[in-house]
């Protein structure tokens, strides 16, 4: 690898990225507008349904868990349920074979759950906890700059490189000493800083109005975005690697994209979504990315925590790079 | 002889059913502006991109001094290609300064500056550039790492007659370095002004080498005589054979001044007349039956 072409190629992509005033404003301003529209339609308490944390929910027996329009969830942990509890995002938590509930005391809607779980246990310890509600948009932030994390890792990778084999850069560029390793390099760092720079641009402006809620390191937040974003930028030089077409790029990077906007938790938590749902999302890496971030954020989580988010996007990474680098094509044949 | 710098053996190409480049072989002097001509199709850039590495020859060989081609000559060899972009967003000047790191040895940017004629728009964006500044500029790409050897694919294709009289001027100031040039082009006036030898392709295959001169006096012995068609009459048109080409009359002739006298001799007024040597565009239409733009 010869430094001086590598860094020379990274400056060029961004000075050709910041001087690419609508790209650059778009990169900021989407997920501005996305977390402003979440605070005004969200901000409201209108949940339908009740959710109820149930420790080991699979040996757990009782015809309270039959109850309809209750949805339960099962936690291993009673430490992590009790901070979901803290934070509203569940309405009880129950160990059955403990025999003890907790309810939230600031959160108004535990109330009636606690009526329906006592018609049928009396008998149970009733404990309590205390914490403010964290937001839907505290929830949502990760989501959001996790999404357009992808979107910008994708398209500004995937997109690019093959706009750049159509119009042959790639070729003029591999006709001097260049090589593929190097440019693919450059194209990863240089995407990655823009990546990490606008999303920090967005984070800390954003939180100067919406005062966010972080209970863990931000250190551990930007580790998680950047191995995030590695997988997301190896997985767009992936899909990138040999079509010259822009069309078949375009519907590609659509079909990579849009599953992870619905499955990785974006919107909406997967806690108690069906297990075939969760294995899916699983193999993509915003769901590791929105989870890992997520955890720091209104969990507290450290990097041991999230060691399992972490692990997969550096398999995802270094899988999706080899099969990009091994199959990368400069594609000069006519 | 010069000493050889190019070896070009038994090169072929083929795409599944096509052959773009069909067993040809020929060598390029050092110092020399060598041309490729032919028709668009005939296998030009084809032919010159395996010269230059960026494609694979389907079979055959072709040496650097001597030796076989190596992953290496990007270092040696300047190249500007028939059809290529530059990145967005970057000025002339960023565009050299990247390029410029990618070679080990460089030409000092103010001597590039003035040898292709970059100082007015260096701190253009690349965007901005006119046709003719943008060959300048793919031009002083071709030449960043002070190259022996440069290859030109069409480099005047879609210039006005100003831009392209100017860019011939660059490549004649580049050879006067003695560097080797070599260039695929479909003009005969370029091919005639630049080229020190020349082949000429069709489909694939090498049809006639040589100088331009040699070529032109080994199948031309004659001149072209047009004049107006109005003033001649149709029975001497017939009389001697001449071919009406639209609202023009062709005589074909070795022989100018009897000729002059023969029109003379009919009452034929001379005015409009126009005489004209054959070109290589004429031995393209002689060798193959169709022109060279086609």
């Amino acid at each position: 690898m010869n430094i001086k072409r590598f860094l020379a190629v990274v400056k060029a992509r961004n000075i050709e990225f910041f001087r690419d005033k609508s790209s650059l404003g778009w990169s900021l301003i989407f997920p501005i507008l996305l977390l402003v529209g979440m605070s005004f339609v969200f901000s409201g308490d209108g949940k339908a349904a009740y959710k109820v944390g149930v420790i080991n929910l699979s040996e757990a027996e009782s015809i309270f868990l039959k109850t309809k329009y209750i949805g339960f969830v099962d936690y291993r942990d009673v430490e992590r349920a009790k901070i979901k509890l803290s934070q509203h995002n569940l309405d009880m938590l129950v160990d059955f074979s403990a025999k003890k509930y907790w309810i939230n005391q600031n959160a108004p809607s535990g109330y009636l759950v606690e009526k329906i779980f006592l018609a049928s246990h009396q008998n149970f310890e009733k404990l309590n906890t205390q914490g403010e509600e964290i937001r839907y948009v505290d929830w949502v932030l990760p989501g959001i700059l996790g999404m357009n994390m992808m979107f910008s890792c994708l398209f500004g990778v995937g997109y690019v490189i093959v706009r750049y084999r159509k119009n042959a850069v790639l070729k003029r560029l591999k006709a001097t000493p260049l090589t593929a390793f190097e440019f693919i390099s450059a194209q990863m760092l240089s995407r990655a800083f823009i990546v990490m720079f606008t999303s920090c641009i967005v984070y800390i402006g954003c939180n100067f109005f919406f005062d966010f809620y972080m209970l863990g390191s931000y250190f551990d937040l930007f580790l998680v975005g950047l191995l995030g974003a590695f997988s997301l930028i190896t997985l767009g030089l992936l899909v990138a690697c040999r079509s010259k077409s822009e069309e078949l790029i375009g519907g590609l990077l659509n079909l990579t994209s849009w599953p992870m906007m619905i499955l990785s938790g974006v919107w909406f938590s997967l806690e108690g979504a069906p297990d075939s749902l969760k294995s899916v999302a699983d193999f993509l890496p915003l769901t590791h990315l929105v989870a890992g971030a997520r955890k720091v954020i209104t969990e507290g989580a450290t990097l041991s925590d999230i060691s399992y988010h972490l692990v997969i996007l550096s398999l995802m990474s270094i899988v999706f790079l080899s099969l990009g680098a091994y199959l990368f094509n400069w594609n000069t044949e006519r | 002889m010069k000493q050889s710098v190019i070896d070009v053996i038994d090169l072929s190409k083929h795409y599944k059913n096509i052959i773009a480049v069909n067993n040809i072989s020929f060598s390029i002097a050092k110092g020399h502006c060598f041309g490729l001509l032919g028709p668009n199709g005939a296998g030009k850039t084809t032919t010159i991109e395996m010269m230059e590495g960026i494609i694979s020859p389907s079979s055959g060989k072709i040496n650097y001094y001597g030796k076989q081609m190596s992953d290496d000559i990007s270092q040696q060899i300047g190249i500007q290609f028939q059809h290529t972009a530059l990145q967005d967003f970057l000025t002339v000047k960023e565009t050299l300064n990247l390029f410029t790191s990618f070679y080990q040895q460089t030409i000092a940017h103010q001597e590039l500056i003035e040898l292709c004629d970059l100082s007015e728009f260096l701190d253009r964006d690349n965007r901005l550039l006119s046709g003719g500044q943008r060959q300048r500029l793919l031009l002083a790409l071709a030449l960043i790492n002070d190259p022996d050897i440069i290859f030109l694919d069409e480099p005047t294709t879609g210039l006005d007659p100003q831009a392209r009289r100017n860019f011939w001027q660059l490549i004649k100031n580049i050879k006067a370095r003695d560097k080797t040039v070599i260039l695929t082009t479909h003009y005969m006036d370029e091919a005639e002004q630049l080229c020190d030898e020349v082949i000429i392709m069709d489909q694939g295959r090498i049809i006639e080498q040589g100088t331009p001169h040699q070529l032109l006096d080994k199948h031309f012995k004659e001149v072209f005589i047009y004049l107006p068609l109005n003033q001649i009459s149709s029975d001497i048109i017939e009389k001697y054979q001449w071919k009406v080409l639209g609202e023009r009359v062709e005589i074909t002739t070795q022989q100018v001044e009897q000729t002059l006298t023969l029109l003379m001799s009919e009452n034929v007024s001379l005015d409009g007349l126009h005489v004209k040597s054959a070109n290589l565009d004429d031995l393209f239409l002689k060798l193959t039956g169709h022109s060279l733009r086609e």
